[in-house]
């Protein structure tokens, strides 16, 4: 039991393999789903294709697994701004993808305006400025910027939600 | 009409007043945007597409042109400050181009970067305007069968050629195919992987798609992994060469454009390949190569050129196939769609006059871009500098942006955010992004062609290898996928050779 548990250990590659296999199961259910009468001038149907891309991606999830328990691993990338000497800083990211989960969930109902700034704000924040004042203007500034921006520059116009009338 | 003539009045739309300075617009947007650490060509011109979607088609096109050559050069400038590329094909000109800033020499790296890409951008597209016309003759020749040979090629070339695990490119590839499934089937019209979502019903925009994989799920790659000390970046004043530089430049920009262009051209392309050959190339040729290593200013000259010149030539397949090549190609093509504009043979029939202002705004961009990086690179040097926090987040914040104003949708940002976390997945293990683009935008052309196909033979799957171009294509396809195994073999069966390499040093890095 020791010996598996260790061999599991730093494998999350294998949380790949499962979800390409999943992806595969998903497509091929999906496709068998389909009612289609055999048609002449269609041979094909719209099944063939989603039946071989799942037959790859089974495929794939399969041979990965073999892969990562052999020892195979894939190469994380590198950049200018990664340091990739530390792990995954999650205290990052969950701020990060919750002040884009608010732009979502604001943004037609109180505005481009309001929920660009807390995108922005948050995701400074989130990314380690501490300069909240001097962040909050510039998050202001830069949503007011994009929002008439866009209406006057390019014809779009972003919903204005809350500030209706006032903008 | 011939090419010239055509070319001509490409030029005579291109430099209206106001086309000419979309131009302008284009080429500093794409340079300012490249300059930017993460961000490479691709993602360049992915998040700048909404800019252009106000514009009537010609206009944004001929911005497109800028912003692509400015991308390119933007990427470029950060290799060589920063030696950290940001993009495979720019990874070779960094090794002698960072050396040389850290000689004292950048200006004259950033000088022969921008002359040598002009050279070889002006070259390369002088080609593409011969070429393109001259395969679309021969492509008007094919049938079904080619297309859905060729277009089979080029993603099992760049899946199984490029980037360093092939199982890995093809699992990327698998999820690309899958998520291009997501629609109505434009025979039957099926919902195919809707789940009962009617927002999915017209599939996945190919912009939110690519702006997610690219963008967001850079973002937050680099958030979760950011460096937290300062980088040091190298000052710089205006660039500028000496006679000496000059003389050692102007063959390997010469012999760089050679490497690049054909490459560029083929389905299985890009500029990786190219760029490292000229860097081969001038190393062997070199009368100085003591410095090699040190920073030679030809390491810069030959790869830089390359590049370009392998930039100009992807858009040979893109434009007369419809056959985009690498990333960048990719989003274009996606761009050419969304304007209800089908690339391929077809194109220079039905929009003749927007491919030659396109392709006279390619030469444009291109001195513009001479003329106005030479002067400004002090100012983009400084863009290095932004503040990270600020970086990432103002790239999720026009991420946001460009996504959503494609449709004013909401539901596309839950899309971008789901994507960008499997973007971000990727760039964890290390699958390559290019296959799973290519897949989403190729994968259903392929089935169309597939269905086309096997319609005219009614079902008979020998219609596939009615064509001689498809069965020679079908041939390259085995050569690719055997080669490893053949490898393999080879190796197994003259084992007295081993002792010379290093046992496991090449066969192993391709057998996973």
């Amino acid at each position: 039991m020791t010996s598996q548990t260790t061999g599991l250990k730093g494998r999350s590659e294998l949380g790949v393999a499962l979800l390409l296999g999943a992806a595969g199961v998903m497509v091929f259910l999906d496709a068998n789903g389909l009612v289609t009468p055999y048609s002449k001038s269609d041979p094909v149907g719209p099944k063939t294709v989603p039946f071989i891309v799942a037959g790859l991606l089974v495929v794939c999830a399969v041979l990965l697994a073999i892969n990562v328990l052999r020892g195979g691993k894939g190469e994380a990338e590198g950049g200018e701004d990664v340091d990739l000497t530390h792990p995954a800083d999650w205290k990052t990211i969950l701020p990060l993808a919750g002040a884009f989960v608010a732009n979502i969930l604001l943004i037609d109902w109180a505005g481009w305006v309001i929920s660009g700034t807390v995108l922005f704000w948050g995701s400074v924040l989130a990314l380690g400025s501490r300069r909240y004042i001097r962040d909050g203007l510039i998050s202001v500034a830069l949503s007011l910027l994009t929002f008439y921006g866009f209406y006057l520059g390019l014809g779009i116009a972003l919903p204005a939600g809350l500030l209706e009338g006032i903008l | 009409m011939d090419v010239w003539s055509s070319l001509m009045d490409g030029f005579a739309t291109a430099l209206t007043p106001m086309n000419f300075l979309y131009a302008v617009i284009g080429v500093i947007l794409g340079t300012a945007v490249g300059v930017l650490p993460g961000l490479g060509p691709a993602m360049t011109v992915a998040l700048l597409l909404p800019v252009t979607y106000a514009l009537e088609p010609t206009s944004a096109f001929i911005m497109f042109a800028g912003i692509y050559y400015g991308g390119m050069y933007g990427g470029s400038t950060t290799s060589i400050l920063l030696n950290t590329p940001g993009e495979s094909s720019s990874v070779v000109t960094a090794i002698e181009g960072n050396k040389m800033a850290k000689a004292g020499r950048a200006a004259q790296a950033l000088a022969t970067a921008a002359i040598g890409s002009f050279v070889a951008g002006t070259i390369g597209t002088a080609l593409l305007a011969v070429c393109a016309p001259i395969v679309v003759k021969f492509a008007v020749s094919l049938g079904a069968p080619s297309y859905f040979a060729i277009m089979v090629l080029a993603l099992l070339a760049v899946t199984a050629v490029l980037g360093s695990s092939r199982l890995r490119g093809f699992a990327s590839l698998g999820l690309g195919l899958a998520i291009g499934l997501v629609g109505m089937d434009s025979v039957t019209g099926q919902r195919r992987l809707t789940f009962g979502q009617p927002l999915l019903a017209d599939g996945l925009d190919i912009v939110v798609v690519a702006v997610a994989i690219f963008a967001v799920g850079e973002a937050l790659w680099v958030a979760a992994h950011l460096r937290r000390t300062p980088m040091h970046i190298i000052p710089v004043g205006q660039p500028w060469m000496g006679k000496k530089d000059w003389q050692r430049s102007w063959k390997p920009w010469l012999r760089g454009t050679v490497f690049g262009f054909p490459f560029g051209a083929l389905p299985a392309g890009g500029a990786e390949i190219p760029t490292f050959l000229s860097y081969v190339t001038e190393k062997r040729l070199t009368k100085h190569p003591e410095e090699f290593g040190k920073g030679a200013i030809e390491g810069v000259a030959g790869p830089e050129a390359a590049n370009n010149a392998a930039a100009a030539g992807t858009l040979t397949p893109m434009l007369a196939l419809g056959l985009p090549t690498n990333a960048t190609a990719a989003v274009m093509l996606a761009a050419f769609t969304s304007y209800g504009i089908q690339p391929g043979p077809q194109l220079f029939a039905s929009e003749g006059p927007l491919v030659w202002a396109l392709i006279a705004s390619l030469f444009i961009g291109n001195l513009l871009l001479l003329l106005i990086n030479l002067p400004l690179a002090p100012l983009w040097a400084k863009l290095l500098q932004l503040p990270r926090p600020y970086l990432y987040a103002g790239i999720l914040f026009f991420a946001t942006l460009g996504a959503y104003s494609v449709n004013l949708q909401a539901f596309d940002l839950v899309i971008l955010l789901v994507l960008g976390a499997l973007g971000f997945m990727m760039r964890r293990f290390g699958l390559p992004v290019l296959p799973l683009i290519l897949g989403v935008i190729l994968g259903p052309r392929i089935e169309g062609q597939l269905r086309k196909t096997l319609q005219l033979s009614a079902g008979d799957p020998a219609g596939l290898f009615s064509e001689p171009i498809a069965v020679g294509i079908y041939v390259i396809i085995g050569l690719i996928l055997l080669w490893p195994f053949a490898y393999k073999l080879f190796r197994r069966t003259r084992p007295a050779r081993t002792p010379l390499v290093p046992a496991n040093s090449g066969a192993a890095d391709y057998s996973d």
